[in-house]
């Protein structure tokens, strides 16, 4: 019976431990939360301003560019795949896969070669696990994006992009990414990043005034040139800044729920351990009594 | 007088906004200077300031690289991956 309490007791301990750490991860990622949200209501003027003059450009020109030309035939596409450096944050990565693989298979199913583009410790493990193979991956700084990875990530989509589908190059590219609604809502997205669907009256608030003639300087496709790159970056960084807030209350609501089941699992315990302590108890007293009157009625 | 609204952000943050009389930037094809009534415009930045005249006179003077200035109906927007205050007053 002593072992059975003894059980119980040590069952007690490390819930109490492991509920030390998961409280510990939640408020961490609650403080990180309102940073990386401040960041992505930060960067807001910046992604609004160039969506409005992306939009500016391609309704006032009639230049065709590249980058806003649909492709003939589609052969390969690239998916870049946002994912977290850190796991224990609940369905957040897989979400996120899970996400991309759909789109993979949706894509194959329409006869295009499907290569991807990592960002985030997980995705890559996740691939790696299943000797998939990455076009490139990027690994750290998930949880407080810089702006620099972006432009890298950025820079390298262009460059595929440009190059013909035969020379490894691709012909369209797909992000997927956690959106941060809430607290409690993070969404998987998925949007196609090039060629560019100039998405207006979303980002723009205020697009719903017409447009001005404008002047370009010192033309609109140098100024496409220029733009389109940065409108792709500012795209890749939101993403990323997104992301992290998203995983930062993903890893919150995941450690508060494993803070709650230590709570339930410690009570349950602690009632089991009474129980065990009291029949031990029980038994004791029933053996005493018990050898009590044995000596007595022997005499 | 008719007034500019002004907002200069960087990729990370709003650096500064506020109402103006002038702006003078520098872009590809040399300077420009822009009054309110300017007509729309969108210009590619080349290195160098952009430089501020608010609406009390004071100056102000940022740094924008990679970026591009976007005129249209009195609203002036600077958009600079890197941009940063110089001085103020």
């Amino acid at each position: 019976m002593g072992a059975q309490l003894r059980v119980y007791r040590q069952k007690i301990k490390s819930a109490q431990t492991t509920k030390k750490i998961t409280r510990a991860m939640e408020l961490i990622s609650a403080s990180r939360i309102q940073k990386a949200q401040q960041r992505v209501a930060a960067s807001g003027p910046y992604s609004r301003a160039i969506t409005r003059a992306v939009s500016a450009v391609a309704t006032f020109s009639n230049v065709d560019h590249i980058l806003t030309t649909e492709p003939e035939v589609v052969e390969r596409a690239a998916i870049v795949i946002f994912s977290s450096d850190r796991g224990l944050a609940g369905a957040f990565n897989s979400n996120v896969l899970r996400e991309a693989g759909e789109l993979a298979a949706r894509l194959e199913g329409q006869g295009k070669t499907v290569v991807y583009f990592l960002v985030g410790r997980k995705a890559v493990g996740y691939f790696a696990f299943r000797k998939r193979a990455a076009e490139k991956i990027w690994i750290g700084g998930t949880d407080a994006p810089e702006f620099d990875i972006a432009k890298e990530i950025g820079d390298a989509l262009v460059e595929k992009f440009v190059q013909p589908a035969s020379e490894g190059g691709v012909d369209e590219i797909h992000i997927v990414y956690n959106r941060f609604v809430s607290m409690l809502v993070q969404v998987p997205e998925v949007v196609r990043l090039l060629p560019l669907e100039i998405v207006e009256g979303v980002e723009a608030p205020d697009n719903t005034d017409v447009f001005p003639a404008y002047e370009f300087e010192p033309d609109p496709s140098t100024v496409l040139d220029a733009l389109l790159p940065v409108y792709i970056e500012s795209r890749i960084f939101n993403a990323m800044l997104q992301s992290a807030a998203a995983k930062h209350a993903a890893t919150q609501k995941a450690m508060k729920s494993a803070s709650d089941n230590a709570d339930k699992l410690i009570k349950d315990y602690t009632r089991l351990a009474n129980n065990a302590r009291q029949s031990e108890i029980t038994q004791q007293i029933s053996e005493i009594v018990g050898g009590a009157d044995a000596l007595s009625s022997a005499k | 007088m008719a007034e500019l609204k002004v907002s200069i952000v960087s990729a990370d943050q709003e650096v500064w906004s506020g109402k103006a009389k002038q702006i003078i930037a520098r872009t590809l094809v040399g300077e420009i200077g822009i009054l309110a009534g300017h007509e729309p415009i969108l210009a590619i930045l080349g290195t160098g300031e952009v430089r501020v005249t608010t609406i009390d006179g004071e100056l102000i003077t940022a740094t924008a690289d990679d970026g591009f200035l976007s005129v249209d109906n009195n609203n002036v927007t600077v958009v600079a991956r890197n941009a940063e205050l110089v001085s103020q007053g």
